[in-house]
């Protein structure tokens, strides 16, 4: 990242032969590794989930001909909460536990590292504020929800190949399981769900780690608590609640955004189904000020992180 | 140019003065002993040549301004604090992966054949070492940096003797050369007393005095007087005077040495007994250190 060539000033009058070409660095890609050597709930916590969610299932394998066989008759709603629900429950505790990780990771990022005075060894280091804060930011933006994202789909094919291994041993087709989770659109929605979130979140996480860098301790508190006193004195002082109302869009927005209603025709989709891809409204979401808006603020919460790194003195 | 420049140097925190207009000049090849009281402000002092604080008045680090340009000056400055601050999740071999990552000066082979002198384990983590290892590992780490600075905030604090004195041993002869600067604080000031080509007193963020160890050798002169010489001597206006087991002992500032010679027993003063002379008889909330 940072190889500049050497051109200092200070280096003039040095007796010893000073290596001709100082070594290739890459800060960036070495910081993030040292999060990763951290903080290793970064893929250890969704991988926990999935171990359990796997467990979970493979219990629910016992009777899962026998669920099938008596699906056959039920409509289509009845079959897919009987076959599909449970892929649905274990896809989101990942993804659910991958933004849980992220908004523990970031409030840690910037705050342990003060508080147990390392911040002194790597400040020692050439590596400037701004490579280390990003490759902080990194870590819930890119890193978690690449590996949340691969863990998810690596459970649901393993679901899905431990369902249709017991269905064929014991006879029965595996066509139904294949029908309400269809793996490719799965997927599909699976990673733009992922997308779609991590982007929208993106303002949390800066927030967070604005907290983590300038919090002395209780991170977790006055993340929360700001944000609440925010609403709580507007709600009180001027009888509004746009605070409120912007904490609320910023933490489910997203679903608005990104997401068409269902048609409101429940029955047809109680009888038949519906291709949960036409529900997707990428261009809704992309065009949505919401999202632009809370990129930006992510931006200059990222910002605000790294000069209070570089300010703050270890606690 | 001089390695580490300051004129006028203050940094304040809220209304505490931690350093009031400090000037220091130290030249390249120097080992400086920086010496004071607990929250005479010699931390702050190193902070602000690291680049870790921001500060008032004008500073120069090796041509660059520490503030500014920390990043670009940590490839030719190094630093040891007190032993904590090795990450202690960290393993030996991530260490060693990750400087040699991140610093273009780092002589990773170096550290290595400096480590396999040692008892760690390349597969130990940090938490696992002693405190004494701990200091061990991050001195092979900064030693295979090609640094030109060397800053060292009680490297040993909380060391037992042996580790204390295998630690400066390492630094001079394995690391130091005339084209390198360390600036060293601990109040462990006897057992570096040899080491050291500077030294300087610092007390409430001032510096009080600032000589080589030619000159403190040549100024300074600790007399043990012979009772009957006591008025004599005194009248040789010493900086300070202790009795010790029922003889008197005198230091001079600057005293003619053939005189004193004939008053009693003279020789070099530690830098520990000029520290108490300097700075023991002031009032101070904190208890003085030497």
């Amino acid at each position: 990242m940072s190889t500049v060539p050497d051109t200092d000033a200070g280096a003039f009058n040095r007796s010893t032969a000073q290596p001709a070409v100082p070594a290739r660095t890459r800060p960036f890609y070495w910081s993030l590794r040292r999060e990763l050597w951290e903080y290793r709930s970064i893929y250890i916590a969704p991988l926990v989930v999935a171990g359990i969610v796997l467990f979970g299932y493979a219990v629910r394998l016992a009777h899962l001909p026998h669920m099938v066989q008596a699906a056959e008759s039920l409509p289509w709603w009845k079959q897919f909460l009987e076959l599909a629900l449970p892929f649905a429950i274990a896809m989101a505790s990942i993804l659910v536990t991958g933004v849980v990780v992220a908004v523990f990771y970031c409030l840690g990022a910037l705050n342990n590292e003060r508080r147990d005075r390392t911040i002194l060894f790597w400040k020692s280091l050439p590596v400037s504020d701004l490579t280390a804060v990003l490759s902080k930011a990194c870590v819930p933006l890119i890193i978690l929800p690449v590996v949340v994202l691969a863990i998810a789909l690596v459970t649901q094919l393993l679901m899905l190949a431990a369902g249709t291994a017991v269905l064929l041993a014991r006879g029965t087709g595996a066509a139904p399981l294949w029908s309400h989770w269809p793996l490719g659109q799965a997927s599909l929605l699976l990673g733009y769900l992922v997308v779609v979130g991590t982007l929208w979140y993106a303002p949390i996480y800066g927030w967070l780690l604005v907290v983590s860098a300038w919090a002395r301790r209780m991170t977790f508190l006055w993340a929360v608590l700001v944000p609440i006193g925010l609403s709580v004195v507007e709600k009180i002082a001027l009888d509004t609640s746009y605070v409120g109302g912007l904490i609320r869009y910023r933490l489910r927005g997203f679903l608005l955004e990104a997401f068409a209603s269902p048609p409101h025709n429940v029955h047809a989709i109680q009888a038949n189904g519906i291709d949960p891809l036409s529900l997707l409204t990428p261009g809704k979401f992309f065009s949505s000020p919401g999202l632009w808006v809370g990129l930006v603020v992510a931006a200059a919460f990222i910002a605000a992180s790294v000069w209070l790194r570089r300010d703050r003195e270890p606690i | 140019m001089a390695t580490v420049e300051a004129r006028g140097l203050r940094k304040t925190f809220r209304t505490t003065v931690a350093l009031d207009g400090v000037d220091l000049r130290i030249e390249e090849g120097r080992i400086l002993g920086l010496i004071g009281p607990n929250g005479a402000g010699k931390s702050t002092l190193l902070n602000c040549v690291l680049g870790l604080i921001p500060y008032q008045g004008e500073l120069s680090v090796i041509g660059l301004d520490p503030w500014r340009a920390r990043e670009r000056l940590m490839r030719d400055v190094c630093f040891i604090g007190d032993v904590a601050v090795l990450p202690r999740w960290m393993r030996v071999s991530q260490a060693l992966d990750y400087v040699a990552g991140v610093h273009p000066r780092f002589d990773r082979a170096k550290a290595e054949s400096f480590l396999a002198r040692t008892q760690i384990k390349r597969t130990s983590r940090v938490r696992e070492l002693s405190k004494g290892m701990v200091t061990q590992l991050h001195l092979a780490l900064v030693m295979a940096i090609d640094a030109k600075l060397l800053v060292l905030d009680e490297p040993t604090l909380g060391l037992d003797l042996l580790f204390r004195k295998q630690f400066y041993d390492s630094l001079l002869n394995d690391y130091f050369d005339r084209s390198r600067t360390i600036v060293v604080t601990t109040h462990q000031v006897e057992e570096i007393q040899q080491i050291l080509t500077d030294m300087m007193f610092i007390d409430r963020g001032k510096i009080v005095l600032s000589c080589s160890m030619e000159d403190f050798e040549t100024r300074y002169a600790e007399l043990t007087v012979r009772p009957e010489a006591l008025a004599q001597a005194r009248a040789l206006k010493p900086i300070h005077e202790r009795q010790i087991l029922g003889r008197t002992i005198f230091l001079f500032d600057g005293a003619d040495r053939a005189q004193l010679g004939a008053l009693g027993e003279l020789r070099t003063p530690s830098i520990a007994d000029l520290f108490v002379a300097v700075m023991g008889d002031q009032p101070r909330t904190q208890g003085a250190a030497a």
